[in-house]
């Protein structure tokens, strides 16, 4: 894997952060990931195709720094197939539940200093410390 | 379509476009850097804080002022969230993902961005991903 690099990780962040501010000053909506997955998802409305592009974008993105550098970005996968489906159903059902993910709660919300936000990004990130601390320093050492 | 219809898809592809070249290029497409982030106990990786830093230091002072203007650049109104209670079930869904973030590595925004690596596992993972969101828009 490559080294810590701390210039791509803040360039990369204010692209994520200039991506959300052109969907507020654009269309006055928050860069959710998981709501507009959820609303893209629901019965068809007139929110629908704005919705459709905005995820569609995201890979479209992969696929340009792909282009751009010339090789495929990294992706290391940590589970198999079982741990990828149990974990991307809880994902979407968790982010759905408490209206929010790392983009909503984490990106957004922060930035709007709501106290939800806070409370949610805080609780998603202890959890998802102590489930990593779980399978990687006790199950992991004990297996 | 009419140009008017169109505008608001143009954007927020672009928007989306910049997203996901932005989840790529900070490598949060990859979940091994997640999960070293989320990883203390061992050989920590600090990308993720400097992601969060740089995403910030755009989003806190944009949304501070843009709100504050009469409407978005496409017309329309701003849509903001007002509720600010803290309630069982934003605790219990934050919880939930929690989990099954620190199994992947994977949040909703990387999990979509690679499904153009064209891995099955990534594509399995966005598939259950969708099918969970579904069923908790039903509870709502």
């Amino acid at each position: 894997m490559a080294p810590f690099d701390p210039v791509s990780a803040l360039a990369g962040g204010v692209l994520i952060g200039l991506a959300s501010l052109l969907l507020l000053g654009g269309l006055g909506r928050i860069a959710g990931i998981s709501g507009i997955l959820g609303g893209a998802l629901g019965r068809p409305d007139a929110d629908t195709p704005w919705r459709l592009a905005f995820l569609l974008g995201l890979p479209a993105g992969f696929v340009l720094w792909a282009w751009l550098r010339g090789e495929l970005p990294e992706v290391h996968l940590q589970t198999g197939w079982p741990g990828m489906l149990v974990a991307g159903a809880i994902v979407g059902f968790g982010t759905r539940l408490g209206s929010g993910c790392t983009s909503g709660h984490g990106v957004c919300g922060l930035a709007r200093l709501s106290p939800r936000s806070l409370v949610a990004t805080v609780i998603f990130m202890l959890t998802a410390a102590a489930t990593v601390f779980l399978i990687r320093h006790v199950i992991g050492e004990g297996a | 379509m009419t140009p008017r219809r169109l505008a608001p898809v143009l954007l927020a592809g672009l928007a989306g476009l910049v997203f996901g070249l932005g989840l790529a290029v900070s490598r949060m497409v990859d979940p091994a850097r997640v999960l070293g982030f989320l990883d203390v106990a061992g050989e920590w990786d600090p990308t993720l804080a400097f992601v969060m830093a740089g995403a910030l230091a755009v989003t806190l002072p944009a949304f501070r002022w843009l709100p504050r203007r009469q409407q978005p650049w496409l017309g329309g109104r701003f849509q903001l969230p007002t509720r600010q209670d803290v309630d069982a079930r934003l605790v219990a869904g934050a919880m939930l993902f929690g989990v099954g973030w620190g199994i992947a590595g994977l949040c909703p925004g990387p999990a979509l961005a690679a499904l153009a690596s064209g891995l099955p596992e990534v594509v399995g993972f966005v598939v259950a991903m969708a099918v969970g969101n579904a069923a908790a828009g039903r509870l709502t």
